[in-house]
């Protein structure tokens, strides 16, 4: 009876303990109530949010919304007026350098020195993580050559094109091999393939239980990579969810897209069904999306239009996105 | 060490950039001509002149032009987002700068053992220690945060020549009016120059061991007061 009570109470003991420290732990991020003005203006306004360890998180907004903004603050660089933010269970104001030895950041408007070699910078990056050296040369070498730029290691930065140089900025933020890595508008600029490689290397790093902080304009990229996304508008989140989730926001609707020949469409009559052009076709939104096509096909007739297709697909990220900033009704 | 790694990327970068070619080799040796020509000095004295002229033109043309630069190329942020603080980066500005200025200042010692001139050898601490001295004064130049790299050699301009004309290099000291000598008393380059004159056998104006200390009280100075000032002045450039 004794013993049962004691292995009772040590059981809670272990459970206690079990609690305190996985749910330290299993936070990568976390941000409480940060506000940051410039000028006057309030550029974030009350931003909470926290990151999982091994979550792939999207961050998105339109311009000018305050997510490079937010990235600065996230890794120590510039402070908040108000709020706290824990990375790695560590608080940035306050051990910003700690931090920034178990993160690997890739900034949105930044360089390399374009007077030093890509070996060089990379070099450099390593010294400044505190690298040994040979630790260093090793995984330099490896990560140029997954990046494709292995060859052009000793020339001069300068003659990089856009996209070289930002696969070399995406090496420089691996070199420490972190535990967080933020990346601030990863695939602007490069090409198709290049951009699907460096989303592969996302995954890749995920399933090594890496944690990703993502800022992306490409919806069906963060659709892809982001276990969960927040959207924020104007410095404040309006949404945050799973993809999934975010999708089902839009409300169960079904895009109906039609194509007419010629391109046609002065979409005034069209607009009675609500339609958006978009490139060469148009997309409505619907919830009967029967009727909606009946409508399509009568238009059509009346007319004398040819439809060159018609197909329905459910949103996509990217409509739930619009539709959440209230870009489209 | 990480200010080692800094130095050296200044070193790469930096040293071949125009304004620091201009102001840290070429206008010493103008200056340098323009004073000489015409005139019967002592040899001893021209080149306790030069030797101090170098150090100090040396050591404050590459520190002020780092952080515009890098401002300017945007290299800056990702700078300052590896595991370092503002202490590291400008530790790293200064032993650069430092290195520079030695570096271009063996040359006009060279020159003085060429003519046969004895020279003691506490030159070679005060060359060190003024030219960690003036880099960091250098430093303080950029606090100003405009990224026209410009901007910021036209105002170390402003400060530079003024303090070669009151720091007893063409004029000595004694034959200062009252308030030159105040505002020679004020000017770090008075003590070094002082300490060029003592190793190469003239007589000073104050004792070397005052010139020493004094010296050492404005490096940690410098040092200190540009730390602090870049604390803030670099996250107004990104
Ligand atoms: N250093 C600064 N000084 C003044 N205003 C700033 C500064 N940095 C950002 N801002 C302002 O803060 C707002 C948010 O900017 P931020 O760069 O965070 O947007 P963003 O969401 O990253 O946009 P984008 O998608 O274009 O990259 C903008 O209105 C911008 O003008
Ligand atoms: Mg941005």
């Amino acid at each position: 009876m004794e013993c049962e009570l004691v292995s009772q109470k040590r059981d809670m003991l272990f459970l206690f303990f079990l609690n305190i420290t996985g749910g330290r732990s299993e936070l990568a991020i976390k941000a409480k109530n940060l506000e940051k003005s410039f000028d006057g203006k309030k550029v974030l306004n009350d931003i909470s949010f926290s990151v999982k360890k091994g979550e792939v998180f999207g961050y998105l907004g339109p311009n000018g919304a305050g997510k490079t903004t937010t990235v600065r603050i996230l890794t120590g660089l510039i402070k908040p007026d108000r709020g706290e933010v824990f990375v790695c269970g560590r608080n940035v104001s306050k051990e910003p350098v700690k931090v920034r030895e178990k993160i690997g950041i890739l900034p949105e408007v930044s360089n390399v020195y374009p007077d030093l070699t890509a070996w060089q910078n990379l070099m450099l990056a390593s010294q400044l993580y505190g690298l040994e050296k040979k630790v260093a040369e090793k995984r330099g070498e490896k990560l140029l050559k997954e990046f494709g730029i292995y060859g052009v290691k000793n020339s001069k930065v300068k003659t990089f094109s856009k996209g070289m140089k930002q696969k070399l900025m995406f090496c420089m933020a691996l070199i420490s091999e972190p535990e967080v890595i933020f990346l601030d508008e990863p695939t602007s600029g490069l090409d198709v393939a290049s951009a699907r490689m460096l989303r592969e290397k996302i995954l890749e790093m995920k399933d090594l239980g890496t944690t990703v902080f993502l800022t992306s304009h490409n919806m069906s990229e963060v659709d892809v990579l982001c276990d969960k996304v927040a959207i924020i508008k104007g410095g404040k989140i309006i949404a945050k969810d799973t993809p999934d989730g975010i999708k089902e926001l839009v409300g169960g609707s079904v895009a109906v897209e039609v194509k007419f020949e010629n391109g046609f469409g002065n979409g005034v009559e069209l607009s009675k069904l609500r339609g958006k052009k978009a490139g060469d076709r148009y997309v409505i939104y619907t919830t009967d999306p029967n009727e909606t096509i009946c409508q399509i096909v009568e238009f059509a007739k009346k007319k004398r239009v040819r439809i060159i297709s018609i197909n329905t697909r459910s949103p996509s990220l990217e409509d739930a996105f619009l539709k959440i900033l209230g870009e489209i009704v | 060490m990480k200010a080692l790694a800094i130095a050296k990327k200044d070193v790469l970068v930096y040293y071949l950039k125009g304004p620091v070619v201009i102001f840290g080799i070429l206008l010493p040796i103008f200056l340098f001509l323009a004073f000489w020509i015409g005139r019967h000095l002592q040899l001893n004295f021209l080149i306790a002149g030069l030797i101090a002229m170098t150090v100090f033109f040396s050591s404050t043309s590459v520190s002020p032009v780092i952080a515009p630069w890098e401002g300017q190329m945007r290299t800056l942020e990702r700078l300052l987002t590896y595991p370092i603080d503002v202490k590291t980066v400008v530790l790293g500005d200064v032993i650069a700068s430092s290195i520079f200025g030695i570096l271009l200042t063996t040359i006009p010692i060279a020159i003085a053992f060429a003519l046969g001139l004895s020279i003691n050898p506490l030159i070679a601490i005060g060359v060190i220690i003024s030219a960690i001295c003036f880099s960091s004064l250098g430093l303080l130049f950029s606090a100003y945060p405009s990224n026209i790299p410009a901007t910021v050699m036209m105002i170390s301009a402003l400060v530079r020549f003024p303090m070669i004309f009151i720091s007893g290099i063409f004029i000595p000291l004694n034959k200062l009016p009252e308030f030159g000598k105040v505002l020679a008393y004020l000017s770090p380059l008075t003590y070094f120059t002082d300490i060029s004159r003592f190793c190469l056998g003239l007589r000073t104006f104050f004792p070397v061991y005052l010139d020493f200390t004094i010296l050492i009280t404005y490096t940690l100075l410098f040092f200190i007061l540009s730390v602090k000032l870049h604390e803030r002045a670099l996250l107004r450039r990104l």
